[in-house]
């Protein structure tokens, strides 16, 4: 039988995966709710990190990894950062020869500055490097396609998941136009994103992601890690039904955060921080936390970009003035914006090994979907990086043992009611214990709730979100420290002993949770 | 404000639409009929404006900022994107809106665009090789890129309908990039499916033209096109 995987989610770790699998004969059938045009990765702006050391500072792959760890506050797998960041050069140089736009200088790729790094390491597209990448990655795609490599599902969603023994027997998926439902038996990669469905509304992520092929994997059995670390992005601003991200380019290319206080502008980042705008994401929300709450200050946070050199707006940075002047009516050129942290990236997800293998055999993560390479609080830069990789590593692994696929008509239809009032209700209760700054009492009374919430009469899609936004808030609660994006004013320090993974599985109905070493672990294949 | 949104609704299966209309209320500036569409089916209830239970109204969205295409539909007689549409736009507070035309229509709002993609794989559009990544040619290939794939510039076309010869302006852009970034050998059988599904039944009515939601300027972009592909000469 034909070697075969099925790969359920099309963004960059999909459409990666796919590639990957083609290039070496392997079919594939790629399953997404939406065509990969309208998968959450096209909305990545800033740029992608590797150390590929064009710009005359030195760069090496060793300070890309130590960046990473530091950033992620020394909770990712040492030994997949490695791999990560020794192979980013290779990653970003294939994305240049797939034709991705980046900036270049007759073939020199030029880089910007990104949180959290010294050294400029970030390859990008203006600010739509999501969208460049995935166009490359699409038209690639299309021919493995041509070839029958690449089979195509893309108005189908993922509805459950069957194993036996600790071993996945079959994903079953539902095609959106007919209802008509269909079981894919083989070994299977999830890259079907972060969380965003539980924070429904407030997140800058797409109304797809809802996080159900998550509460699935869960439900059946996957083991989570690091759920707690939700990462707060500094510079969102509301836009109709959800948060829009203002780059982090913006603050790379020189824009400035500042607060008025006692009647001047207060610039708390440049003052406080060698880095100073340029701060790990965490740390920059929680400043802009605690400034906005300290009274001394008066007003928003504001960004200010108007120093800015009209190279800057016309070569870098077009299309995100573009952006807000259609969406805010302000021209950041001319005026400050007032921003806000906003939900932006799960670190936290499918547990995987360094091969992306998670503890179900035949079933591997990749991208946001898993939890990998960004321990406590991923760098900018990163998550193109850990999508693409990871979704390669993935399908390496998969190519190995992968077998035949089997696709079947179960039949029947698929309850998938979920209510509206049941999923606001679940956003904000995640929010009144999962926000920036936390602490014992706030997370207690969330689980409460969620628990009420859980045994009440609710769709067995819901029942199963709640179940994972439950192993979420029990995570936040046995953490007891502050570590990255996971900030407890009862535990302000950080402690050695946390420097664990917080792993949730559910086992008949009942999730434990234990502390597990960062390093990475055998699998289950 | 009271909006009427008057949305042409159809049953899976069903051969046959009509009108059903639903009045949202905002003092937002910023609500768009997205937002509306969003509200509307975040009811415990929806009913109609006579009071009538309604079922939710199906319609495609992802990432709500106009940089997915998912939710294109004519707004007003116009193809749009949704979350791009200001509901303080409209004249006396009402909207219209309808599936895009041109496609198969699977419920309410949402159309089948499989063709699009079909297409493009007909035109045979990947690199051959690595690319040639000149930069005098990035800004073109980078505009072209950009496009969504939403086919709002279809809906507007008289030439274009879906299974016909002529694949119209949503196989464009991503054409452009690949001859951009391939040598005229490699590019030879793109040149001459281009020249086939898109110069010989392209009617140069330029309708597409100001209907991109991405802005794209449909109009060098063919004219870069044709330069290439047909005139065998390089960018204008």
């Amino acid at each position: 039988m034909e070697k075969c995987v099925n790969i359920v989610g099309a963004g960059l770790s999909g459409l990666s995966a796919a590639i990957t699998l083609a290039e070496r004969g392997v079919c594939c059938n790629l399953i997404s709710a939406q065509p990969s045009e309208r998968a959450q990765s096209v909305l990545a702006e800033g740029g992608i990190n590797a150390a590929l050391d064009t710009m005359g500072e030195s760069d090496t792959t060793k300070e890309h990894f130590a960046d990473t760890m530091k950033g992620g506050c020394y909770l990712e797998s040492e030994s997949a950062v490695k791999n990560l960041t020794e192979n980013a050069p290779f990653v970003v140089q294939k994305l240049f020869k797939l034709g991705t736009p980046f900036q270049h200088d007759g073939g020199r790729l030029i880089l910007r500055n990104f949180g959290g790094q010294k050294k400029k390491r970030t390859a990008y597209a203006k600010s739509s490097t999501g969208k460049m990448i995935m166009t490359a990655l699409i038209d690639e795609a299309r021919r493995y396609e041509a070839q029958g490599l690449i089979t195509r599902y893309p108005h189908h969603e993922l509805i459950s998941m069957k194993t036996t023994s600790g071993r996945l027997d079959s994903v079953t998926v539902r095609d959106t136009f007919t209802g008509e439902l269909l079981s894919f038996s083989g070994c299977t990669i999830l890259c079907t994103g972060g969380l965003n469905g539980f924070f429904e509304g407030v997140t800058t992520g797409t109304t797809q992601n809802t996080g159900s092929a998550a509460a699935i994997a869960f439900d059946s059995g996957a083991e989570f890690a690091n759920l707690e670390f939700i990462q707060y992005h500094p510079t969102t601003v509301s836009i109709s039904n959800k948060r829009m991200l203002v780059s982090e380019a913006a603050r790379g290319e020189g824009g400035r955060l500042y607060i008025m206080k006692n009647g001047s502008p207060w610039y708390f980042m440049e003052e406080k921080y060698e880095l100073g705008n340029l701060m790990p994401r965490d740390v920059v929300s929680r400043e802009m936390f605690f400034v906005k709450n300290d009274p001394d200050c008066e007003g928003e946070v504001m960004l200010d970009m108007t120093s800015l050199d009209e190279s800057v707006w016309r070569g870098k940075l077009s299309d995100l003035r573009a952006e807000l002047i259609s969406y805010l009516h302000i021209d950041p050129k001319n005026e400050p914006i007032a921003v806000s942290p906003g939900i932006h990236f799960f670190m936290g997800g499918i547990r995987v090994n360094d091969r992306h293998e998670t503890n179900i055999g035949g079933l591997l993560a990749a991208g946001e979907a898993a939890c990998k390479y960004h321990g406590a609080n991923r760098l900018g830069g990163n998550s193109m990086l850990g999508a693409v990789f990871g979704g390669r590593v993935a399908a390496e692994t998969a190519a190995e043992y992968a077998g035949g696929v089997t696709v079947t008509k179960p039949g029947g239809s698929a309850d998938i009611s979920s209510s509206p009032k049941l999923r606001a209700a679940l956003r904000d209760t995640l929010l009144s214990g999962m926000g920036i700054v936390r602490d014992g009492a706030s997370i207690e009374k969330m689980i409460g709730e969620l628990e009420k919430m859980y045994s009440s009469d609710i769709s067995r899609a819901d029942k199963m979100r709640v179940n994972l936004a439950l192993a979420m808030a029990m995570s936040a609660k046995v953490r007891e420290e502050s570590r990255g994006a996971h900030y407890r004013s009862d535990f302000p320090e950080t402690r050695d002993e946390f420097k664990m993974l917080t792993a949730v599985r559910c086992e008949n109905g009942v999730r434990r949770l234990t502390f597990e070493p960062a390093d990475s672990w055998e699998g289950s294949v | 404000m009271r909006y009427l949104l008057k949305i042409l609704r159809r049953e899976r299966g069903s051969q046959e639409s009509c009108f059903q209309s639903f009045y949202y209320e905002t003092d937002s500036a910023a609500a768009t009929v997205a937002s509306a569409l969003v509200y509307l089916n975040g009811l415990d209830e929806l009913t109609d404006d006579g009071g009538r239970p309604a079922r939710p109204i199906e319609w495609e969205c992802s990432c709500l900022q106009k940089k997915c295409g998912a939710c294109a539909m004519v707004i007003n007689g116009r193809p749009r994107l949704a979350c791009g549409a200001l509901l303080s736009e409209t004249k006396n507070g009402e909207v219209t809106v309808e599936p895009l035309r041109k496609f198969p229509v699977i419920c309410d709002l949402v159309v089948d665009r499989s063709i699009l993609f079909e297409n493009l794989k007909t035109l045979r559009l990947w690199l051959r090789n690595d690319a040639d990544m000149d930069e005098r040619y990035q800004d073109i290939a980078y505009g072209a890129s950009e496009c969504i794939q939403c086919g709002c510039c279809l809906e507007v076309c008289p030439n274009f309908y879906a299974g016909g010869s002529f694949f119209g302006m949503a196989t464009v852009p991503i054409t452009t990039r690949l001859l951009a970034e391939m040598t005229p050998k490699e590019y030879a059988e793109i040149a001459k499916l281009y020249a086939k599904h898109t110069f010989a039944g392209c009617g140069k009515s330029l309708a597409c033209k100001n209907v991109c939601p991405k802005g794209i300027d449909t109009e060098e972009l063919l004219v870069n096109a044709n330069a290439l592909a047909i005139w065998k000469r390089r960018f204008k």
